[in-house]
């Protein structure tokens, strides 16, 4: 080996990077200050929790542009992106994606446990806070057939749309990638809109009551991830008017894609399992 | 071949001084700052333990004027020696550091991830240490409910502010963990050498890709459940509250089905490094080597619907309890296989007590008691008494404290000539095991008798009837202790000597990819990828 340098392999040795610890550091203040801002403590007489957490939220999303600025670079100029590093983003984002699924089991496991065994006498306490069943006393739930179901209608016409992207990614249209990714944008905007509507007319709160824990926790998640997922679509549409991405390699707009259909699968559960089964129409039929 | 690098022990354009590490994307570079910060942290865990075993060393109460404070140390002890001393060794050391050796690849699949990986870590610790220093419970600082943080003491018991801080550093922790799981799994996946297929891979890479696994699916269960605890505490929301329709068994749920693979999590590296050792130091091929590697699938596999064996008396129902009690005892069976295949492999070989090996030795005896007292502790009609009681204490330290840390300190001793180019003179690490050894049993032992007749762990006092065990366990304490200071000079030792370590120092037994390095290896190894022919076991 002449050259102790000459790499003969086709991995991605990355560069030193200072975001990893900027990163972590904003994460550190953001901790100390929501911690600050919940318990309202103060230095001295300076209340800084908004401060520092303010700080911290921008160091985090400081981190995010610059490194995924990196990783957008290194793909598209710096030619680091060969298959086998194609292949572990893909591995990457596959495991990503599994880790979400199994932080919704929590939030699921939650609801099936008060929900199943709201009747569950041994619980007394519980038993009468619920009276028995499910939804508890005293809930007013939501139709699963008026916005529950627009909602869903919408995400899955959603699903379609990114899905013409990619297939005209795919076929080298252009114009075509982006209507569809303006198009799932919009439609993911409208889905965060009608949920917040939604959330604002609720007939139960987030705290007091195990109803409106499970249900808010469960699908506040999930709007989040909605919203991520579409600031993601967002960041594509706005790479591909960059032109970004080529119909072999755009592993950015197909993550966003792969993030946009797990959000949209979680919401089918969501759906069937907390609006239909969990509302009082649901209740008709589990004999509660 | 990849001797011609070593003369180019820094890459052009690499930093140097604080930036090296700061700003690492260089897999050894980030195992060292692993293995340092463990290496802290741990004395951090283990003056907590100290203190405690000061404290019970008579009946009655001796240093801790406020009992709470006491629990506010157990508590601690359990959170850092878990998430901040055996996870980082383990899986961020020697695994950040050996896995890409092993299997011939130049680093890990994501670099630039794995330094956030660490970097999260001394985050998570120092708002775990910010922690012990705010109030609590009324009237006092820290959280003293236990490593579990079980609702309502995690809840109504501790107002005060340590416990969200406690939260957010499981978080932080949790989220490095995660990347870190992540990197490893695409890593052992993708980046195996040419000609190295999964069946073919070493033991440890094994060991990592199934411990990945489990931290991948086990931990975001932890943050939902944490994240509800925090919302409970802050938000008034009623996840663990059964005045509003709560459920805090729920919380012990969501704890476990963590909470159990995490055992695992601290102890598959360890049946890694430990096969290698073995197998090294017998200069034999390990017995019985797919069966090893699938003894680990199966056990991180069943691992995950064995949880509610934790929960024993929190009034499950009865079927629920036999079909975890079965369960449970069905993974003796797969553990077995790897007891009896280390057996086997030193069986007829050429032994060389080496340190290294006699950890490794120690490992496989103490780690069997450990189990042992395991399959004992996992009959719920048992379990009905010793619930609770320092029987459990004796048990988990038998299997973590002189499983996985004999595990770690045999690694160290296996690797350190490879990590630093080296030699921790065999005396002194011979020496440290025996002391560390005796120490331990004498620790550990007497928790069976003092736990089988009744008395309850996490208690700052105790009746006169258990002085006599516990006077011996905090003399044991003190020789564990000391053992670490013959660690220490260990290290020093080998900083201090002028003498080298060869690229091999373990001769023809130690067959794997690392040891056709330079030692220490290369800044980037295998810039041409190793082709590999052997069996790799």
């Amino acid at each position: 080996m002449a050259d102790a340098h000459a790499r003969n392999h086709d991995y991605h040795i990355v560069d030193p990077s200072p975001w990893p610890f900027v990163g972590s550091v904003s994460a550190f203040l953001f901790a100390v200050g929501a911690i600050m801002t919940m318990k309202g403590l103060h230095i001295g007489t300076l209340k800084a929790g908004p401060i520092i957490f303010t700080v911290g939220i921008l160091g985090i999303l400081y981190t995010m542009l610059s490194w995924w600025s990196d990783v957008i670079n290194e793909a598209e100029h710096k030619g680091n992106h060969t298959r086998i590093v194609q292949m572990h983003h893909r591995y990457g984002m596959i495991m990503f994606i599994a880790s979400e699924v199994m932080f919704f089991v929590a939030w699921f496991w939650a609801f099936f446990d008060s929900s199943i065994y709201a009747g569950e006498e041994k619980a007394f306490l519980r038993f009468a806070f619920t009276g028995g069943h499910w939804p508890p006393t005293g809930i007013e739930v939501f139709d699963p057939w008026h916005l529950p179901l627009l909602n869903t209608l919408i995400l899955l016409t959603s699903g379609t749309t990114v899905t013409w992207a990619h297939h005209a990614l795919l076929h080298d249209d252009r114009q075509g990638l982006k209507q569809g990714l303006l198009l799932t944008v919009i439609l993911g905007a409208i889905f965060t809109c009608v949920q917040a509507y939604e959330y604002a007319h609720a007939g139960f709160s987030f705290g007091g009551n195990i109803y409106g824990a499970t249900f808010f926790m469960a699908t506040g998640f999930h709007g989040f991830h909605v919203l991520i997922g579409t600031i993601f679509l967002a960041v594509c549409l706005f790479r591909a008017s960059k032109g970004h991405f080529t119909p072999k390699q755009h592993l950015g707009f197909e993550f966003a894609a792969w993030y946009w259909h797990f959000v949209d699968v979680v919401w089918l559960f969501l759906f069937v399992s907390i609006y239909l089964w969990g509302s009082q129409w649901g209740a008709a039929f589990h004999g509660h | 071949m990849a001797h011609a690098a070593t003369s180019h022990d820094t890459h052009h354009g690499d930093p140097t001084g604080w930036k090296r590490w700061v700003m690492s994307t260089n897999h050894k570079d980030i195992g060292t700052m692993y293995l340092i910060f463990a290496i802290i942290a741990g004395l951090v865990g283990g003056f907590l333990s100290i203190a405690m075993r000061l404290e019970l060393q008579e009946p009655g109460l001796q240093y801790f004027t406020n009992p709470q404070t006491y629990n506010v140390f157990v508590t601690g002890h359990g959170l850092i020696m878990v998430f901040f001393v055996v996870m980082p060794a383990v899986i961020g050391g020697f695994g950040n550091w050996f896995v890409p050796l092993m299997i011939g690849a130049p680093d890990m699949a994501f670099p630039r991830m794995n330094n956030i990986s660490f970097w999260l870590l001394p985050a998570a610790f120092a708002l775990l240490f910010i922690s012990l220093f705010v109030e609590g419970a009324p009237g006092s600082n820290g959280f003293g409910g236990g490593w579990t943080v079980y609702p309502p003491l995690a809840t109504m018991g501790h107002p005060g502010p340590a416990l969200d801080f406690g939260i957010l550093s499981l978080h932080l922790a949790g989220a490095s963990s995660i990347l870190g799981a992540i990197n490893f799994i695409t890593t052992i996946l993708n980046m195996r050498a040419p000609g190295m297929t999964m069946h073919k891979m070493p033991l440890f890479a094994w060991a990592l890709l199934v411990t990945a696994f489990l931290l991948l699916l086990s931990l975001p269960v932890l943050a939902g459940a944490i994240t509800m605890l925090l919302t409970d505490r802050n938000f008034g929301t009623a996840f663990f509250d059964p005045a509003n329709g709560g459920d805090p068994i729920l919380y012990q749920h969501l704890f476990w089905f963590f909470g159990h693979p995490e055992v695992y999590i601290m102890i598959l590296p360890g049946f890694g490094i430990v096969s290698h050792i073995i197998s090294t130091f017998s200069k034999k091929p390990i017995f019985g080597y797919l069966g090893m590697a699938y003894a680990m699938v199966a056990i991180g596999a069943v691992g995950f619907i064995v949880w509610a064996h934790h929960m024993y008396t929190a009034g499950l129902a009865l079927n629920t309890q036999r079909y975890f009690m079965f369960a449970t005892m069905v993974i003796a069976v797969p553990t077995g296989v790897k007891i009896f295949s280390w057996i086997a492999t030193m069986w007829g070989g050429s032994i060389r007590f080496t340190a290294a090996m006699q950890w490794a030795i120690g490992f496989i005896f103490l780690f069997t008691v450990g189990g042992v007292t395991g399959v004992v502790l996992a009959n719920a009609g048992i379990d009905r008494n010793l619930h609770n009681t320092y029987y459990v204490v004796a048990h988990f330290h038998y299997v973590l404290s002189l499983g996985a840390v004999f595990s770690i300190f045999a690694g160290f001793y296996y690797w350190f000539p490879k990590m630093s180019g080296r030699i921790i003179p065999e005396s002194i690490g011979i020496l440290h095991f025996w002391v560390a050894f005796i120490g331990a049993n004498v620790l550990f032992f007497p928790m069976h008798f003092t736990g089988l007749s009744g008395m309850p762990r996490h208690y700052v006092d105790y009746p006169d009837a258990f002085a006599g065990w516990n006077r011996i366990s905090s003399y044991g304490s003190y020789i564990f202790a000391a053992g670490l200071l013959i660690f220490f000079y260990g290290i020093l030792r080998a900083y201090l000597s002028p003498v080298r370590a060869a690229d091999n120092p373990w001769g023809e037994g130690a067959t794997t990819l690392e040891w056709t390095l330079s030692s220490p290896p290369p800044h980037h190894q295998f810039d041409t990828l190793p082709r590999f022919s052997g069996s790799g076991h």
